[in-house]
């Protein structure tokens, strides 16, 4: 970060490092987590390009069920709640503690945005049959391609909605601390880590959003 | 020096007491301990269903179980060994002791998220043993225990092949979330390895001074996070197809199960290397110590680390050869398969290069280091006819695999770890352990070894399939060696370890700072450690493995 001149303050336990070590640290510890939370998705995207070219037709069919309009405005959602982390970390470098908390505050309400929006999508999936264990799935009318296409749908979907669930709770955790006033321009470690979780679940969707709901 | 209240050094063990103080402590040498223990107690485990299997294929036909028994039993044996002894395995122990020792530093980068890797791992561990419930009772609770799940042990093999994963009615659900767990754990290891690694270097310790096992564990732990996301998410995969029946692995609801395979495959190649990669490491120091010369090669034996660690990301398939995969595809994997063999036959010739005209002492950690170097070159060897595509469609799924795999996983990371074990031995616990029953053990342990596995090799080429239960007559007197030398090995590791722990609580022979003298950080501080590892942050002028060459004011080291 650029407005990082000074020397660091560290949190109280840190007491085997110096703060600028602990910093970078913690960057370098979070990019590495995002690596891996990309890895994990990989497999699921990997699989997704596996059953696209042996299901051609039937997945370009089968994503027509899905509305591209709810799953565009939850875009949107998510591309605006990571504006509002991004000014929250400014807000910490600039001593801003009530800043951050309003901002953050916005942040975990467009995720739950996206919760709401995206049960309205799974519920209209349940009505229509198209959710594992409904009577229409289990049927033997039910085509297999589609079984592969709405369950990899839900895998994505489902795995990528828990990592909001998280991302909430991480940052609600951020937001407690800025409450205390604990962020500086010296000392802002959790509201940049949690931030860029937050950035990292933002771009998952952006891939998935194409992937499944535009792929006709 | 600081003394504890009963006039003792203060060192990491006595500065606090208590259970409470060991399961909520934050420090990295505590936390490489209560793995050892716990990993202690599964290896002994998974052990002795190994040895109730030998003692099954003494003779042909049923003896001491059926036929089902002995499908849950490799199934246990694998997982145990697999997932909670040998991957967490060195990293978790060794690693977890040694990385902040040997470059300086007060403890691991991130010391909380270390404990938090502890406690996945005993919840991991909690979550395999449940799944080993069958459904028994009264019958609403039997009914409720079906209802969760636990339909009894897994029967599909360590490796969870679809379909039968998918279609077993045993408690796949529970065992595979267990692994998601344990691999959960393993990430967080590793990356708090890679974060200490770069970070928490003391001044002077630059990447060329660094130990070759910080080389091993930093190529380890790029494995650890890189590869683990993978297997997490297939077997997650698994769990959501059984419980909801969506169609990803099943080809009856329109899935295909080589795709479980090579998911499967690019996480479990290179995990083999998760095991084998810090033992290479412990080699690597105990060799020059105990030989007074400098490591030959150093710096291929770092570099030969990482390219192990990467090539080991692009050769996963050939696990895969007779599964339907397709001839060019085929012909890549051997091929690539063959690279690996270059940095690892570059770390053999390095090790015996420094052994040349050495001034060797055959202490205990060097004895299993040398074991170590000549199982591993049979290890290696015998990987090759595997990853040649006209011999691995005759010794595929036969006991050659056996052999091989335990050449390596066996031969290679255990007895590493048990050469870890006794090198390290005063560091840790300030004892010395009975030299004399070390010795004998590793003598017990290095027949019993061989003798177990190097039959195993005669009867794959003879066409013994594995996992089987029962086998024809002409099979008999090598699977009686086996048999054999499994419990001989047995008795052996159950020796060393029963002498390691007698002396580390019984024994009066206080062991000084540097028994071995080596010129490593670890050794510099007192034994054991201080809680803060350093009286003052060391500063480094040289790489250690200077032995035996002249230093200022005369003599050698
Ligand atoms: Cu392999």
């Amino acid at each position: 970060m650029n407005s990082q001149t000074g020397e660091l303050a560290g949190p109280p336990h840190v007491h085997h490092m110096d703060a600028r070590t602990a910093y970078g640290a913690a960057k370098l510890g979070m990019w590495l987590f995002l690596g891996t939370e990309v890895l994990l998705f990989g497999g699921l995207f990997a699989a997704f390009a596996v059953y696209r070219w042996k299901y051609l037709g039937e997945f370009t069919h089968a994503s027509k069920h899905l509305d591209w309009r709810l799953g565009g405005l939850n875009t949107a959602v998510l591309l605006v709640s990571s504006f509002f982390a991004a000014v929250a970390v400014d807000a910490a470098q600039h001593n801003d503690n009530k800043k951050v908390v309003r901002n953050l505050a916005i942040t975990i309400g467009c995720g739950l945005l996206f919760l709401v929006i995206k049960y309205i999508e799974y519920s209209g999936k349940y009505h229509h049959g198209l959710f594992p264990g409904t009577a229409e799935w289990n049927s033997p009318e039910f085509n297999e391609s589609y079984k592969c296409f709405f369950g990899l749908y839900f895998a994505m979907t489902g795995l990528h909605a828990l990592h909001v669930i998280v991302g909430m709770i991480v940052l609600g955790w951020v937001l407690s601390l800025a409450r205390k006033n604990r962020f500086s321009r010296k000392y802002y470690t959790p509201v940049e880590v949690g931030a860029l979780y937050w950035h990292l679940v933002d771009i998952i969707w952006i891939y998935l959003f194409p992937l499944l709901y535009l792929v006709a | 020096m600081a003394e504890s209240a009963t006039g003792e050094k203060l060192n990491y063990l006595n500065h606090e007491r208590g259970l409470w103080s060991w399961l909520t402590t934050i420090d990295h040498k505590r936390i490489g301990l209560m793995y050892l223990f716990a990993m202690t107690i599964f290896f002994f485990v998974a052990g002795i269903l190994a040895l109730c299997m030998r003692l099954e294929l003494f003779h042909p036909g049923p003896d001491i179980m059926t036929a089902e028994t002995y499908n849950v039993f490799f199934t246990l044996h694998g997982t145990i060994m697999i997932f909670l002894f040998i991957v967490p395995g060195i990293p978790a122990t060794m690693g977890n002791f040694l990385i902040p020792l040997m470059i300086g530093a007060k403890d691991v980068a991130f010391p909380r998220l270390n404990l938090l890797s502890y406690y996945l791992y005993l919840i991991g561990a909690v979550l395999a043993l449940v799944a080993l419930v069958k459904p028994v009772g009264p019958e609403f609770f039997s009914n409720f225990l079906t209802w969760l799940g636990l339909t009894g042990p897994v029967d599909t093999g360590w490796t969870f092949y679809a379909p039968y994963s998918l279609e077993s009615g045993t408690a796949v659900v529970w065992m595979t979330f267990a692994a998601f767990i344990l691999g959960f754990s393993s990430i967080l290891t590793g990356l708090n390895f890679i974060v200490t690694i770069h970070k928490l270097r003391a001044p002077g310790m630059t990447w060329f001074r660094l130990p070759v096992f910080i080389w091993a564990s930093y190529a380890t732990a790029i494995i650890q996070t890189l590869a683990t996301p993978v297997v997490g998410i297939s077997l997650l995969l698994i769990i959501l197809e059984r419980v909801m029946g969506i169609g990803i692995f099943n080809p009856k609801l329109g899935g295909d199960p080589v795709l479980f395979e090579h998911f499967f495959w690019f996480y479990s190649h290179p995990v083999v290397y998760i095991m084998v990669l810090p033992a290479f490491g412990i080699v690597g120091e105990i060799i020059p110590v105990f030989s007074r010369k400098p490591l030959f090669g150093y710096k291929m034996v770092c570099y030969a680390s990482l390219a192990i660690a990467f090539v080991g990301f692009f050769i996963w398939a050939h696990h895969m050869f007779v599964a339907g995969i397709s001839d060019k595809s085929a012909i890549y994997f051997s091929i690539a398969t063959f690279g690996v063999a270059i940095p690892t036959a570059i770390k053999v010739f390095n090790w015996v290069s420094t052994m040349y005209k050495g001034s060797i002492r055959l202490e205990t950690p060097m004895l299993y280091a040398m074991s170590f170097v000549f199982i591993f070159l049979i290890a290696g060897t015998t990987g090759v006819y595997l990853a040649t595509l006209a011999t691995d469609v005759f010794y595929h799924d036969t006991y050659f695999v056996v052999a091989h795999f335990h050449y390596t996983i066996q031969g290679g990371a255990v007895i590493g770890l048990i050469a870890a074990l006794h090198f390290w031995y005063p560091k840790i616990t300030g004892k010395m352990y009975n030299d004399k029953v070390a010795r004998s053990a590793w003598f017990l342990v290095f027949v019993g070894f061989n003798l177990t596995f190097l039959p195993q090799f005669v009867l794959g080429m003879q066409g013994m399939p594995r996992r089987y239960f029962d086998y024809l007559p002409m099979f008999e007197p090598m699977h009686q060696l086996s048999t054999i030398g499994a419990f001989i090995n047995g008795a052996g590791y159950s020796l060393a370890l029963l002498n390691l722990f007698y002396c580390a609580f019984f024994g009066k022979e206080r062991a000084p700072s540097n028994p071995f003298e080596s010129h490593s950080l670890e050794w510099q501080t007192q034994s054991p450690p201080i809680h803060e590892n350093f009286e003052e942050t060391p500063v480094v002028t040289d790489w250690p493995y200077s032995y035996g060459v002249p230093v200022e004011g005369g003599g050698h080291h």
